[in-house]
């Protein structure tokens, strides 16, 4: 029987994969991949945690079921943006996008 | 259980809904409308809010809380929403074809506001900040053949969805240590753990993020430079007022400081902020730039009464929150009147704005030395209420990084006032603000001198607001 810890840890990695993504792609498409990654390492959680610690109640199932609908949101209207600026520059590297600085 | 308590939101939804249909079937020339219906729907939304105040109830078992701490908020958005209609009306008639979604987003976005600020329960204040921020990327990036917008628009998506992620990956280990996420029983739930240490840090990272707080700072200015000037305004204020109050809720109910001893952590961050936002503004020509590290350095003053945790702070939190409104909103006026005649959000378009239209540099005038905390404007008062509840909990080093910053934020609110009065432009024509505009700068500058002068009613319904605590 795997326990919630190995899922907890099954998450944890997940989303360091996901934060490794996020820092180091350049390409934006990939980069709102990444981020999906940190989603599904949250999605993990909340599934195992609903089975392990709370089961009587279907919470964290719920919130697993909201954050994949707002994730999809997230990310058509990360699509649409990136079309947008594709048609400006003819790219998607974020080393392009550097008109705004400190 | 009424559903008449939920009839602001209704109505505000319903509004957003109106406002998209409305721009479809209008002919182009019936467009102009579009303002008034916003306006008007904004103005039934805070009344039937404001005949609501002072009910509690939690609706839904408790995944819905109509109090007086969310009657507050919702008051306060709904007037951030309806100044920024008024004085962005000029910007967004530029719009043309495009104006009708444009109301229609920063209805919606209101609207995730206000959930944010009446969750009672962790995955209701997700869809509410989900809501008010996806609007919010559409329309940072709404001018789709300027550059900077889209781009802006681009950042603050990437950079949203990862602080998203962040928070609901600390919301994930808070739930799986109390097994619920329902904000009042999660402090009962809690044993000390290490995944409850993570999951705090976790969600404190997340909501700095939305706060803007030092070092989660980053994209603000960007954001702020490159959105259209009316969603920077709205953005500014309505963003991260709403920010405070989930963050206000759940850290207070959730997480009660005296058992989660998150107070030093936040201290730290509240007075990194306070320099940073403060150093950094020093240097900026732009006054969107400006304007955005001095509403990061204002964060960091609203975090300093949640630091406090005490009445006087808490009081003070929503107490600044308000006036940060007027005063804010009343600068983006005169920012957005000066956009919409020069095309420029450079200081060097503000100057001798004395000459070009007086009432817009006094108004202007008095909303930054507001902010910059100057007897007898409102600031003053939210500031005193601030410090005195840091001092009062013990915090009398992080009121003393405050009162020096705010000194050195006159400088560079001082420095706009200089450009307007003493620098001379080639450009000497006046500048005259349309009606709602002006409209709007009055409301401001009378609630900045107002509150300034007598506190006294806002003082007691943020006392009222505070009693959950």
């Amino acid at each position: 029987m795997i326990d919630l810890t190995a899922y907890l840890l099954l998450g944890t990695v997940l989303f360091g994969i996901g934060v490794y993504g996020v820092l180091s792609k350049r390409n934006a498409v990939g980069v709102l991949m990444s981020v999906e990654l940190m989603l599904n390492a949250v999605n993990i959680n909340f599934i195992a945690v609903n089975k392990f610690v709370a089961s009587s109640q279907v919470i964290g199932q719920l919130f697993a079921i909201f954050i994949i609908v707002v994730a999809a949101a997230e990310v058509a209207v990360g699509l649409a943006l990136i079309l947008a600026i594709f048609r400006q520059k003819k790219s998607v590297d974020l080393n392009d996008f550097n008109l705004l600085k400190w | 259980m009424q559903i008449s308590m939920l009839a602001p939101e209704i109505e505000i939804a319903l509004l957003g809904l109106l406002l998209l249909v409305l721009g479809l079937l209008l002919p182009h020339k019936g467009r102009g409308i579009m303002g008034t219906v916003t306006f008007l729907g904004l103005v039934i939304a805070l009344l039937l809010s404001a005949a609501g105040f002072g009910q509690e109830e939690a609706l839904f078992n408790g995944v819905y809380q109509a109090d007086s701490y969310g009657s507050f908020f919702k008051l306060l958005f709904i007037l951030a929403g309806l100044l920024v209609v008024l004085s962005g009306s000029a910007y967004i008639q530029r719009l043309g074809r495009r104006a009708n979604e444009f109301y229609s987003f920063l209805v919606f976005a209101l609207l995730g506001m206000v959930v944010m600020a009446a969750a009672g329960e962790l995955i209701t204040l997700y869809i509410g900040l989900e809501l008010m921020t996806i609007s919010f990327y559409i329309l940072t990036a709404y001018l789709l053949n300027n550059e900077l917008s889209v781009e802006a628009g681009l950042k603050y998506l990437i950079l949203g969805a990862i602080s998203s992620a962040v928070l609901l990956f600390g919301i994930s280990l808070v739930y799986a240590v109390s097994g619920t996420t329902v904000i009042s029983e999660i402090a009962g739930h809690m044993q000390f753990q290490p995944a409850m240490v993570a999951g705090i840090i976790l969600m404190i990272a997340g909501f700095a993020f939305k706060l803007s707080l030092v070092p989660f700072h980053m994209w603000a200015p960007d954001i702020y430079q490159g959105a259209p000037i009316p969603v920077t305004a709205f953005l500014a204020v309505g963003s991260k007022a709403a920010a405070f109050a989930a963050f206000v809720r759940v850290f207070m109910l959730a997480l009660p400081l005296p058992q989660f001893e998150w107070g030093l952590v936040l201290a730290v961050l509240a007075a990194c902020t306070i320099i940073l936002g403060n150093l950094v503004a020093l240097v900026q020509t732009d006054i969107k730039r400006l304007l955005a590290y001095s509403s990061i350095a204002q964060a960091g003053y609203i975090l300093v009464g949640m630091v406090a945790g005490n009445e006087y702070g808490l009081k003070g939190v929503l107490f600044y929150a308000m006036l940060y409104v007027f005063s804010n909103l009343g600068a983006f006026a005169v920012a957005t009147a000066v956009e919409v005649e020069t095309g420029s959000t450079s200081i060097e378009a503000f100057k001798a704005l004395g000459k070009r239209s007086p009432m817009l540099a006094a108004i202007m005038t008095v909303c930054l030395l507001s902010l910059a905390g100057i007897p007898p404007l409102a600031g003053f008062v939210g500031k005193f209420y601030l410090f005195s509840g840091a001092i009062g909990a013990g915090y009398l080093w992080l009121a003393f990084v405050g009162l020096l910053m705010s000194m050195v934020s006159v400088y560079y609110y001082l420095m706009v006032a200089k450009a307007m009065y003493i620098g001379t432009n080639d450009d000497m024509t006046p500048i005259k603000p349309d009606t709602s505009t002006r409209v709007a700068l009055w409301i401001c500058l009378a609630a900045t001198v107002l509150i300034g002068v007598y506190p006294a009613p806002l003082s007691a319904l943020a006392q009222t607001a505070i009693q959950l605590f």
